[in-house]
């Protein structure tokens, strides 16, 4: 199963952003640490033994170490990835690791994803605008299962942050939807369960902080972790937006 | 006071169980704070995969079943230790919540017309899926289950169920506090005020004020260190501080499930809906051992027999060997690969990601796992604390108890669902019919132990263990002595070592002393905690001489329905060195305790008449505290419709 590259016992070399704002001693600066790879190292094996056996005070944010929870966004070697499912055998035996830039910084390589996301998801009114409450009694509508599947699809962001921190736009201007944001829209404009209609829409997409903000780099697509097709998401929301100005 | 805050309602955790219960309580007018250690969609509801158990009944092999069918599979999956009447509310409720969970959102997998092509114990079978039935909610088969129940969206169905709840949590504006950690509990009297949270930004603690407290902090599988599918927040904060209150006991903290299908080496969840999909066991000589183990269910029986019959064949030298420890293989090469990159999508990604495997031609290792947490905080049918008005639990952190000594997979899901709406309306009347009335003296007393906590941990010094040291030994000694297949030796051994981990901590000393959350600080915070849970749950498996669930005993085989048809409590008294053990009746029986239709078939008679065990379930657990419920004791029973 290992592959031969995990079998040679790397030496590896971090270099790690450190910063305590906390701790009124605590400058900016890269921290060198010293590690053996082991078969099937991960980012999140590395930082937990470099903390548990060099310096405990390293502050880094991991829950699922699955790729699935999204807490582990960082910058890999200038590359927003997730750290839980980078395998240090893809890397070179020098690993530089930043946190995640456009978000707030809580120390070291942890960054506030989280009040970010709450407030976005507040700003593009990320739920099911439905007309009619829940009827415990009724039987579920029925939907097709190709359309489900669509809206799976977008559903499955896991807001990591990495299309943000990749993004030229939301790094300079702060009140950017970013690709995230974008794709949420997307997945609710695409769920007839949601009944905002295009003039709703239209208030949300077409702002400064919308889909016409983007110049189009799309090193979110490249960057994605969960291989969103974002290209295809900002085409459908411009394609939508034109359309519903033309009627 | 910037060190107090007030609310109505204060819920500790932002998993599925916790957000729903706060929606409930809004919906009802009540103010919420939620406490949550990460924000709130990187709770580990996320991580949940194959499936949520609701008895809609919409495709073919779904034809027929019921809440009566699921309320059977339930407590013949919890090898009759649930509260059966529990367990009839929960499958009651499951459908409305699935249907509920549509309403807000979820893509559920729906029901394609026409023919379908499916695996079924090992064979392709085509089926046709009504016109009628088009579009409604689809379903697939889990382990324990006689009916195809557990509704799904891909592998993925945990994430889509948390993205919708708190879809809706950020809808009605309710106050999420991310990276706050609860570290006590406020009480006086046998009432509970709140709690005391410490900051993960900055490392300062906090008192909240409430007049109903809510504990949802999932399970505490990390007692188990690596060798568990939870994420590494479950650390079992919520267990934690009730049972530091002394009063208040856990339920069943020996039910421990391990969960057949772990990704070896890296310990990740490869979900049931697998083995619900079609997917087969094989052992190093490519043979479906489940085949013979288990005529009937094959690999869909429950987790615990699939996982003791997976140990005892690597066991009998079957087991692959690696450096990494012995495994057994998933095959789900013939599921195809169109399959496996739709329906099981997230398993996909997994084996590519971790392992560097494609499903759809290599053998996945894997190998039975510490994956869920059975006990828990004991409450009664409203979620209420034995022993603490005001204090409530929902959620894998409560022993409510539908779960009894073996969860089914799906259940968990649709536990937090159903509990989240059952005990959130509890949770508000209670609420509404009762004022704050605490002094701020009692909240600033308890900031001040907090503190006075985390300032001895930077006091100490001199060349004490390391607290990763500590719960590593911790981790070694429920693995290899509180797992699987238990004994009393072993058991007693494992008791002797966590005192020693236990006693240790009070020796440990820190190496970084940096100002803000300090990680070490923050994990040396919860050590003893965890260290006080997995001496618990040693000595509860010491002290049950049976075999029921998850807990095995080879030394006591058998199910004891004469001896043990009862529920593990457990109370630390304050200042005490050792935790006090008590037993209560399971609950109201209606199905009589009987062949699970999987595992042995073997077990000792109840002695007593039913009627007789009946009679004595609501003094017997209102001897242990039980809170008084808002109907009494069987009035959800629907006796005899089975």
């Amino acid at each position: 199963m290992a592959s031969e590259s995990a079998q040679k016992r790397r030496h590896l070399r971090f270099e790690i952003f450190r910063y305590n704002p906390e701790d009124q001693e605590s400058t900016p600066q890269l921290q060198s640490f010293e590690l053996d790879e082991t078969p099937y190292m991960s980012l999140f094996l590395a930082l937990n033994q470099i903390r548990e056996k060099q310096d405990p005070s390293l502050q880094f944010d991991f829950a699922c170490r699955s790729a699935i929870c999204g807490s582990c966004a960082m910058m890999v070697n200038g590359r927003p990835s997730l750290a839980c499912r980078t395998l240090t055998e893809d890397l070179p035996e020098l690993i530089r690791l930043h946190p995640l830039p456009a978000f707030a910084l809580i120390g070291d390589l942890s960054v506030d994803t989280g009040t970010w996301f709450r407030a976005m998801n507040e700003r593009v009114g990320a739920w099911i605008h439905e007309q009619q409450a829940f009827d415990p009694n009724a039987r579920e509508e029925p939907m097709n299962d190709d359309l489900a599947q669509a809206i799976y699809e977008g559903d499955r962001c896991i807001e990591c942050g990495c299309c943000v921190a990749g993004c030229g736009i939301a790094n300079i201007q702060p009140e950017f939807y970013g690709a995230a944001g974008l794709n949420r829209i997307a997945r609710f404009m695409m769920d007839p369960r949601d009944k905002r209609e295009a003039g709703d829409w239209f208030e949300v997409v077409s702002s400064d902080e919308g889909v016409f903000a983007c110049v189009g780099l799309m090193a979110c697509h490249d960057i994605c972790p969960k291989e969103l097709p974002l290209l295809e998401v900002h085409a459908y929301l411009r394609r939508r937006m034109l359309v519903s100005r033309i009627r | 006071m910037e060190h107090i805050e007030t609310t109505d309602v204060l819920v500790i955790g932002g998993g599925l169980a916790g957000e729903r219960c706060a929606i409930e309580a809004v919906s009802a007018g009540q103010d919420v704070v939620i406490l949550s250690v990460v924000p709130p969609r990187r709770s580990h509801s996320c991580a949940a995969q194959g499936g949520m158990q609701a008895a809609l009944g919409n495709c073919i092999k779904a034809g027929g079943d019921s809440p009566d069918v699921h309320f059977l599979d339930t407590v013949r999956g919890s090898d009759w230790g649930a509260d059966q009447e529990v367990a009839r509310m929960f499958a009651e409720e499951a459908p409305i919540a699935a249907r509920e969970l549509a309403h807000m959102g979820v893509p559920w997998t729906r029901v394609r017309p026409g023919m379908n092509r499916y695996f079924i114990k090992g064979q392709r079978v085509e089926i046709d899926e009504p016109a009628e039935k088009a579009g409604l909610i689809m379903h697939r088969d889990f382990g324990g289950t006689a009916k195809w129940r557990a509704c799904y969206a891909a592998a993925g169905t945990g994430h889509a169920l948390l993205y919708a709840v708190d879809s809706q949590v950020v809808r009605l504006g309710i106050d999420v506090r991310d990276r706050m950690e609860v570290v006590a509990l406020i009480h006086e009297g046998g009432r509970c005020w709140g709690a005391v949270a410490r900051c993960l930004r900055t490392g300062r603690h906090r008192a909240f004020l409430a007049r109903a407290t809510v504990i949802a902090t999932g399970g505490f599988g990390r007692i188990y260190g690596q060798y568990t599918t939870n994420a590494t927040i479950n650390e079992g904060t919520g267990a934690s501080v009730a049972l530091d209150t002394g009063i208040v006991p856990l339920g069943n903290m020996e039910a421990i499930q391990f969960h057949p299908t772990v990704l070896v080496p890296s310990g990740i969840l490869i979900t049931e809906g697998c083995r619900g999909d079609g997917g087969y066991l094989l052992d190093k000589n490519m043979q479906r051992f489940m085949v013979e183990a288990e005529p009937d269910k094959q690999e869909l029986a429950s987790r615990d027999v699939v996982s003791r019959h997976m140990m005892q064949c690597m066991k009998d030298g079957r087991g692959v060997d690696t450096p990494a420890g012995q495994h057994l293989w998933l095959d789900l090469r013939h599921l195809g690969e169109k399959h496996l990159t739709t329906k099981l999508r997230e398993v996909w990604d997994i084996c590519r990601d971790f392992v560097g495997l494609n499903p759809a031609k290599d053998l996945i290792p894997v190998r039975p796992t510490q994956h869920y947490s059975m006990g828990g905080v004991r409450v009664n049918k409203d979620g209420h604390a034995y022993g603490m008005a005001g204090l409530f639990a929902a959620g894998e952190a409560a022993c409510w108890d539908m779960h009894g000594f073996n969860r089914l997979g799906g259940n968990s899901l649709a536990e937090t669902i159903v509990a989240g709406r059952i005990v959130g309306r509890s949770v508000a009347k209670f609420a509404a019919g009762s004022s704050l009335s605490v002094n701020t003296a009692l909240a600033l007393s308890c900031v001040k132990d907090a503190e006075r906590r985390a300032g001895d941990w930077l006091g100490r010094s001199g060349s004490g263990p390391g607290v990763y040291a500590i719960r590593d030994a911790i981790a070694e000694t429920m693995i290899k002595r509180v797992g699987i297949f238990r004994d009393g030796n072993e058991l007693e051994q494992a008791v002797a070592e966590l005192k020693q981990s236990l006693a240790r901590v009070d020796q440990a000393v820190l190496r970084s002393k940096v100002p803000g959350m300090n990680p070490e600080l923050s994990f040396a915070l919860r050590l003893k905690g965890m260290a006080r849970l997995a001496l618990v749950t040693a000595m509860g498996a010491l002290a049950r001489t049976e075999s029921r669930g998850a807990h095995f005993r080879r030394d006591y085989p058998l199910r004891d329905d004469a001896g043990w048809l009862n529920r593990t409590l457990v109370r630390w008294p304050r200042d005490a060195a050792e935790p006090s053990f008590s037993y209560e009746p399971v609950g109201l029986i209606d199905l009589p305790p009987g062949h699970r239709g999987y595992g042995s078939a073997e077990r000792i008679e109840m002695t007593v008449p039913i009627t007789a065990y009946n009679d004595r379930v609501a003094d017997g657990q209102n001897a242990q505290g039980r809170q008084a419920s808002d109907e009494p004791i069987g009035s959800r029973m629907k006796w005899g419709e089975h």
